[in-house]
């Protein structure tokens, strides 16, 4: 394992307290920006885009969704990774590092800091096409509402500190 | 020398150019190249827009078009180079005997490159592809020495390429059965070695368990690397012994073997990896570059620092310096 940061436990269990339904209705904004903003996410998942994507931050106790009913993203979370087809499971820091392209999925895998459990296909087609979307998530919320990225720059920089991973675009690749 | 550098996405290949890739080389989202695994490769428009990508920023664009066309659909493999020469790309990679005289009568001004997968390693066969199908360069199997390869380059005019980083594929390529034998898909015919769809990794208990098809090709524990989980790598059981029987979990890193490669008339030196992330193009061409005009200024090889990116977290000089076969 590498020595990727942990979140720190005090936020993992703030996390765990927010209700799941408004939270998820917030990533599913922010996913359906993303989409419409990098259509080429869905080209690339081509018939994988009907699969259901477990995102599994370890370091939280909650489970991302994600699924593409006609294209369109939807997240949920849930406690765990039942009924989806596969799942994607690493810190928080690990998968927000390989969102923003800073580390290699493979070297991830290599070192034990990500594992792939289900349908490897899926997950396989959803890191390539991420990887490929150059993707700067404060940039993606500073789209999807100005004013809430204002507000939230405190916590992101918090969570910046706390994953040691920035985010936004990885510098030297995009 | 030329560093030719892997682009599995467009992404990519901008990664691979702005970290001072010679030459970038891709191919199409379909079975006619080597790499045809879910999420990577080039549609028509987005190759087009690499190449004038790559050629505003002074490098070249290479397409591998290099598995063996199936019987009836030429057409898949055809309409590849037209496509290839319309996007305006330096040269096609090409494996197929077949391909390359199409190529050669129909697109005789698209330079051709002999494909790995063509697993042409002595001076003869190289010079009967050139004589031939008007082949430039040849792109050598990872099974030679460095003596072998200084050997061919005494024999022929074609240029050479070998493999410097990356996977390391030990079989002679374009004729290795192992993972069609497990899968029913073939790297040769379909792209794809080790189908990702074919691919499961279960945790039985402390251990990562990979299967490929109804095969366990290692377990590893909860401390030790994973590796891919290719049939060559793999780790088996046979009566009392538990070995590799093909090669360890290791990649290829022949960055301290440069000046040899150079002295022995190597043209070209390739970065495997087209299914790798951006930022693996991105360290490992950096790390090259800066290595290749190292030997270009006269200076040493610079220390490698590529480890974490190999299979294994492990490297080896491969065949460059030892008799396998």
């Amino acid at each position: 394992m590498t020595a990727l940061p942990t979140l720190a436990p005090p936020l993992s269990r703030l996390a765990g307290l927010l209700p799941k339904p408004p939270a998820s209705v917030a990533l599913t904004l922010l996913a359906r920006r993303i989409a419409a903003r990098h259509p080429e996410i869905v080209s690339r998942l081509g018939y994988h885009a009907g699969a259901t994507f477990a995102l599994d931050p370890t370091d939280l106790p909650v489970v991302m969704v994600l699924t593409l009913p006609g294209g369109v993203p939807r997240i949920r979370l849930q406690k765990d990774d039942a009924g989806t087809d596969c799942r994607i499971s690493g810190k928080l820091s690990a998968l927000f590092a390989l969102v923003h392209g800073a580390v290699d999925g493979d070297a991830l895998f290599f070192s034990r800091d990500l594992v792939i459990a289900g349908d490897t296909a899926a997950a396989l087609a959803l890191r390539n096409a991420i990887d490929n979307a150059e993707l700067d998530i404060m940039e993606e919320l500073q789209h999807l509402a100005p004013p809430l990225a204002r507000a939230l720059r405190p916590v992101v920089a918090l969570l910046e500190r706390q994953t040691g991973v920035a985010l936004h675009r990885a510098s030297g690749v995009n | 020398m030329e560093l030719v550098c892997p682009a599995g996405t467009p992404a990519a290949l901008r990664a691979a150019v702005e970290a001072g890739a010679h030459s970038v080389y891709c191919g199409f989202a379909d079975e006619t190249n080597a790499r045809n695994f879910p999420g990577l490769n080039f549609s028509r428009p987005e190759l087009a827009e690499g190449v004038a990508f790559a050629h505003r920023h002074g490098a070249k664009v290479l397409v591998a078009i290099n598995t063996f066309p199936r019987a009836g659909d030429e057409a898949i493999w055809h309409r590849a180079v037209a496509d290839a020469e319309k996007a305006g790309v330096d040269a096609v990679i090409l494996a197929d005997i077949g391909l390359l005289a199409h190529a050669a009568k129909h697109h005789p001004k698209l330079r051709r490159n002999l494909s790995v997968q063509a697993a042409a390693a002595n001076a003869d066969v190289i010079n009967f592809y050139a004589r031939e199908f008007g082949v430039s360069r040849v792109v050598l199997p990872r099974v030679l020495t460095v003596a072998e390869i200084a050997a061919i380059n005494r024999e022929t005019e074609v240029e050479t390429e070998v493999f410097v980083f990356g996977g390391l594929c030990v079989m002679a390529e374009g004729r290795c059965s192992l993972s069609s034998y497990a899968t029913g898909q073939s790297p040769n015919m379909n792209g794809v070695c080790s189908p990702a769809s074919e691919v499961e990794y279960v945790q039985e208990g402390a251990q990562l368990a990979a299967r490929l098809g109804n095969f366990t090709i290692h377990r590893v524990g909860a401390s030790e690397p994973a590796p891919y989980p290719t049939l060559c790598k793999g780790c088996f059981t046979s009566g009392d012994e538990t070995g590799h029987i093909f090669e360890d979990a290791v990649s290829l890193n022949a960055t301290e073997l440069l000046p040899q490669l150079k002295k022995a008339g190597v043209t070209a030196l390739k970065i495997e990896g087209r299914q790798r992330s951006r930022s693996y193009v991105a360290q490992v061409v950096r790390s090259f570059r800066a290595a290749v005009d190292a030997l270009e200024a006269g200076r040493p090889m610079p220390t490698s620092a590529l480890a974490a990116l190999s299979e294994g977290q492990a490297s080896t000089t491969g065949a460059y310096a030892k008799t396998w076969r």
